[in-house]
């Protein structure tokens, strides 16, 4: 909502204050002031002129040379506008403007002709093209005849003012007129409301006699009045009107157009003009459309209704698709000389679906969409009545046409001010809110301890008594609430322990070498389930606003190599991120997907870059287990965990495993295909995704302390040669498993294949720790358990021993 | 043999001078002191002396031997020294050689940003409390008192899956939840998470962001607690020095509705480009829960009260680290990661 303070101050004292400091108050009080924007943008020497001669420029078709009056001399200015005439007045900048785009009017030569000052457009003058009036659009602006040469225009353009902005919440839509912010500002500054002047001498004709009105939707049309007005003469409007429309950012048109305009800024009640002849049947009938009826509506356009559509008809077919836009049919055109004024109450819910169906937005169904005060239908249209008297040298027939069941019942709030104290924690005087009821225009009774209110109908967003609270408490002003913390019973907050481990995860990841990332949940079909550990039905969108955002993801992988290319692509040599993030999982019962926690990690490029010493490696598949059995040992699950070959699609073949927890698997990791790579002209990239909910909740023993024992432990060493296929891992468990109690440790510290081997054979080495925390173990103990390590080994594996 | 022991003496005296490491001064050791060597020859030949000159004799040889012995001692603390000052010298390294990384990654800056709030709010007795990012309309929307084809539902445009259900607009579904399943006892609990809305990415836009809400419920919470906590709040977060306002504002399932401004970090107030010259910024919008948000979960508006509070991390990371485009949190460029690395003051 656009206010000019100018216009503001027709309805309320605004005591002279400076409009930026009316700006603030206004936003203090609740009413957010966007911005404060000066009309006259600091111009000077912008004048009248008056154009005594035009002669063709001899060196430029396109220019002319005229001769201007602009008060205190006659002098030449050459002007390339298509509209400038001899006769006309104009507005002149002289020598030493500066206009709002920055220009500096100087005296300058144009193809050898002397030019002092420049004759403007009114977009010359910072107003947006957009609210010129189609008949200045396209040239200079032509001034009224009664314009004095010499005088500035910025009073006669109403630039000499201030608008401010307002950014106005759902709630307040009284606001969206000049009387709903005069209120607003009248109780900010304790001052009275000067209202609107509607008078005018009705005619002997009765409106009734005109036209006959019928409602058969009543509920979605609960009240219409219509006046009708007769002899009008269709022109411009007065210069005062078009810039209070233009402040308010609206294009003036003719003057009935610019009335209902005006009317609607003024009072927050959208008007609609019909041409009454244009009507044909002296008649107006509100009903609901006819599935697939059309209208050609004021923009041209021609469009199909459906049976939830409110339209204003003459009896036979729509005129007007009620309070979204008229109908081209019956549109007032200059030739117009009686007119029909609609003023209504549509129903919110009903026009909002309308304009939403028809994509057509505007100041008329943005305000009847949040309601428009029931007790301002008749004022307005009485207003525009007296508008059209005046301006438009009309004749208001007696009375007018109306169907009025509306409930204009105020609401009323019963709250008591202990209550409003309490809920604030302050101690405000009932005096003190009293008055601030008063400057707000309530009606109130103070009685039994209680107040009674009956909140104004402008203000619909007054229900109940937390809206009273906070009336009293933003007049009252915000500043003055104390600072207190709630008064309760303490207790600890914290993190739940899935979020303390979570966060455990987090500083573990990131301590190993991997920067936390945050990519997006929307993705594409194709990427929607890529890499997914468990597939389940998409969850998709309605309406996306693009295919690679359609769908939410079942895999945190796609978009971390996403990342991983980004970087790759900008030259980063190591690339190594994580994220912690939601997969998506078909429906459950709830009609809700299943949201599962899940963690991924990429890395890709060099891992260690230290070579001047000699130590540098590349990323390889046991970096990145590395990093998931460090977790696990962080979690305390190690024990349960075990990676087994698999194969998965997009990932290397040879180089992918799943990690089970206790047998269940729960992730996977991998080395992507070598194909995925080169599409992504990405080096040797491995990948990683956990059910990091599944590793969470798992149930881990308490931490328990083992004592340190005195006694010491002893190493043998076993080197084997197995077929190649042979996991280590199976080895690994197998003298796990045969090793006894006194094995306490197994470690694989070489590992050999090649030319030195037998074709299809590996040599394997494993250091084994044995102990007993309780005394110093005997040879003989030792070489018992390690013979049955040897003896199982070479049973269940074919392993022989080497050297 | 008196002459003898003297020459021996000189020559001993002699090698132990011209030795010029260790190894060479133990082998004149070895040789004038060692037991094949001619001071022990001469005391094993005193068997042929007469024996009255065996006394002096042998006390003669014993001062001969103790004075090369120390003459060589302290040859010998000398060269030790030498050489052990050789080999640090040997040793010594160039010490502005790059040492072996420590290569750490490091949060992303929104999570940085929502565990400080978090745990700022953990101290105060808050617990974290998180919900599904796929709603119901109903806990997003209906339950937050915005009934279908409330005009406030427009301020979020939103990405339905079906009629019913839509990715969360806000966090506020984790409130609604939390209060259904608390079933009237009090709730003090902190909502981060990520949410959704139908905008075009770009500077200041996007399709998925971040937000923490706070909500406290109890007997007799006023709105003067909202203020103090606040407060506290900003002082924590951004500064002792700061100051807050209050101005009205509008949201459906709060009323009172406030947006909290705080005073500008950046300048303190005299206004500067952070703060648009007003010297306050704008951080959070709050209110007191709407009475109709807490009968809908079950709880007795006329006993019970409570506020709620919310936020988005971009903003307060975007404002305190300067980042200028929210799309850098999404694009996850290293070279933007790995600035919030280090500790703040
Ligand atoms: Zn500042």
């Amino acid at each position: 909502m656009l206010v000019s303070t100018k216009w503001l101050a027709e309805y309320v004292n605004t005591q002279g204050l400076d409009p930026k400091d009316l700006g603030e108050k206004i936003t203090r009080a609740g009413i957010e002031v966007d911005a404060v924007i000066d009309r006259s943008h600091g111009m000077t020497n912008v004048v009248v002129g008056y154009v005594k001669e035009k002669v063709k420029h001899p060196e430029a078709d396109k220019l002319n040379i005229c001769q201007v009056d602009v008060g205190d001399e006659t002098t030449q200015i050459i002007c390339g506008a298509p509209n400038v005439e001899a006769g006309q007045k104009v507005i002149v900048a002289r020598p030493g403007a500066v206009l709002p785009g920055g220009m500096k009017i100087k005296k300058a030569k144009l193809r050898g002709e002397e030019s002092n000052g420049m004759i403007c457009s009114l977009q010359e003058l910072g107003i947006e093209g957009r609210l010129v009036s189609k008949a200045y659009a396209d040239g200079i602006y032509v001034l009224p005849e009664t314009a004095v040469p010499g005088e500035s225009v910025l009073p006669l353009l109403g630039l000499d003012d201030v608008v401010l902005e307002l950014g106005l919440t759902p709630n307040r839509s009284d606001a969206l007129s000049m009387l709903g912010v005069a209120y607003e500002v009248g109780a900010i500054l304790s001052e009275d409301m000067k209202y609107p002047e509607a008078t005018y001498t009705e005619s002997n004709e009765k409106a009734s006699d005109y036209l006959s009105l019928k409602i058969d939707a009543i509920e979605e049309n609960p009240m219409y009045i219509a006046k009708v007005v007769k002899n009008i003469q269709v022109k411009e409007s007065p210069l005062w009107l078009q810039h209070r429309l233009m402040a308010a950012g609206v294009r003036p048109h003719n003057n009935v157009v610019d009335i209902t305009n005006y009317v609607l800024m003024e009072y927050g009640q959208p008007l609609h003009a019909f041409d009454y002849d244009r009507l044909e049947t002296k008649e107006i009938v509100v009903r609901l459309a006819n599935e697939g009826e059309k209208i050609v509506t004021l923009d041209d356009q021609e469009r199909t209704l459906k049976s939830n559509h409110l339209v204003i008809t003459n009896g036979n077919g729509p005129v007007a698709i009620a309070g979204v836009m008229g109908g081209a049919n019956s549109e007032v055109h200059d030739g117009t000389t009686t007119v029909v004024i609609e003023s209504a109450y549509f129903a919110g819910g009903s026009v909002r679906q309308t304009s939403k169906d028809h994509n057509l937005r505007s100041d008329a169904s943005a305000r009847f969409e949040k309601g428009v005060d029931p007790n301002r239908v008749i004022l307005a249209a009485e207003r525009a009545a007296s508008l059209l008297a005046e301006l438009a040298g009309g004749e208001v027939l007696a009375g007018s046409v109306i169907v009025d069941e509306l409930d204009k019942t105020p609401a009323e709030v019963v709250v008591s001010p202990d209550f409003i104290n309490n809920r604030l924690g302050m101690k405000i005087s009932l005096e003190d809110m009293t008055s601030i009821l008063t400057r707000l225009k309530f009606d109130y009774q103070a009685a039994n301890g209680l107040l009674y209110i009956k909140a104004p109908t402008r203000r619909q967003d007054i229900k109940i008594e937390e809206d009273i609270i906070e009336e009293i408490a933003r007049m009252y002003g915000y500043d003055e609430i104390p600072m207190t913390l709630p008064v309760e019973e303490s207790k600890p907050g914290g993190l739940t322990s899935y979020q303390a481990k979570r966060r455990q995860v987090r500083a573990f990841l990131e301590g190993a070498g991997l920067y936390q990332a945050i990519t997006y949940s929307l993705t594409s079909k194709e990427m929607s389930q890529k890499f997914a550990l468990e597939t389940a039905p998409v969850t998709e969108l309605l309406m996306p606003m693009s295919e690679d955002r359609s769908i939410l993801r079942q895999s945190l992988i796609p978009h971390l190599l996403e990342a991983v290319t980004y970087n790759t692509a900008r030259q980063a040599d190591t690339v190594a991120l994580y994220e912690v993030g939601s997969v998506f999982l078909g429906e459950t019962e709830s009609g809700l997907p299943h949201e599962q926690e899940h963690l991924a990690a990429v890395i890709s490029g060099k891992w260690l870059d230290h070579s001047w010493q000699g130590e540098k490696k590349a990323v390889d598949f046991f970096v990145l287990k590395g990093i998931v059995e460090g977790l696990m040992e962080l979690l305390g699950l190690s024990k349960e965990i075990t990676f087994e070959r698999t194969v998965v699609d997009g990932l290397h073949p040879g180089r992918t495993a799943s990690i089970q927890l206790a047998g269940e698997e729960i992730g996977l990791i991998a080395q992507l295909h070598p194909s995925e790579q080169k599409d992504r002209d990405l080096k040797e990239t491995y990948v990683m995704e956990l059910n990091l909910a599944q590793v969470l909740n798992k149930e881990v023993e308490a931490l328990y302390y083992a004592p340190v024992s005195k006694f010491p432990s002893i190493s043998r060493d076993i080197a084997l040669v197995v077929d190649s296929e042979k996991a280590t891992g199976e080895l690994q468990a197998i003298i796990q498993l045969s090793g006894g109690r006194l094995l306490k440790n197994v470690h694989l510290f070489d590992l050999y294949e090649g030319e030195k081997m037998e074709q299809g054979k590996k040599s394997v080495a494993f250091s084994l720790t044995y102990f007993d925390p309780e005394r110093t173990l005997t040879d003989e103990e030792v070489v018992n358990a390690h013979n049955k390590v040897l003896k199982a080994l070479a049973e269940q594996a074919g392993a022989e021993l080497r050297g | 043999m008196e002459a003898q022991l003297q020459q021996l003496k000189e020559e001993a005296l002699q090698k132990i001078t011209a030795s010029v490491n260790v190894k060479e001064l133990n082998d004149v050791r070895v040789a004038y002191l060692g037991k094949k060597g001619p001071i022990t020859d001469l005391l094993k030949g005193m068997g042929n002396l007469p024996a009255e000159e065996r006394p002096k004799m042998g006390a003669l040889v014993n001062v001969v031997r103790e004075e090369v012995t120390t003459v060589l001692e302290a040859r010998m603390t000398l060269l030790q020294e030498q050489a052990i000052n050789e080999q640090l010298e040997k040793e010594s390294i160039d010490v502005t050689l790059p040492g072996r990384p420590v290569k750490t990654g490091n949060h992303h800056p929104l999570t940085r940003v929502v565990e400080e709030i978090e745990d700022l709010f953990i101290g105060m007795g808050y617990e974290i409390a998180e919900g599904p990012e796929v709603e119901k309309d109903y806990y997003n929307f209906e339950a937050l008192n915005l009934p279908k084809g409330h005009p406030a539902r427009d301020m979020q445009d939103s990405f339905y899956i079906s009629e019913d259900i839509l990715l969360r607009t806000h966090t506020s579904p984790v409130q609604a939840r939390t209060m259904e399943a608390k079933e009237g006892q009090p709730i003090k609990i902190i909502c981060p998470g990520k949410v959704y809305r139908r905008d075009n990415d770009d500077a200041t836009h996007s399709h998925q962001f971040t937000q923490i809400e706070g909500l406290v419920i109890g007997e007799n919470i006023r709105m003067s607690d909202l203020k103090g906590t606040l407060s506290v709040f900003a002082k924590k977060m951004f500064g002792d020095e700061r100051e807050i306002r209050l101005r009205p504002s509008f949201f459906p399932f709060t009323e009172p509705s406030v947006e909290m401004d705080i005073s500008c970090f950046k300048c303190g107030g005299d206004g500067c480009n952070v703060c648009k010259k007003t010297g306050w910024i704008e951080i959070l919008g709050a209110g007191m829960v709407h009475p109709n948000v807490l009968e809908m979960a079950g709880y007795d508006s006329k006993k019970l009260s409570g506020f709620a509070f919310g936020m988005g991390p971009e903003r307060i990371a975007m404002l305190k680290y300067g980042v200028e485009d929210i799309r850098h949190f999404y694009t996850n460029d290293v070279r933007f990661l790995s600035q919030f690395h280090r500790t703040e003051v």
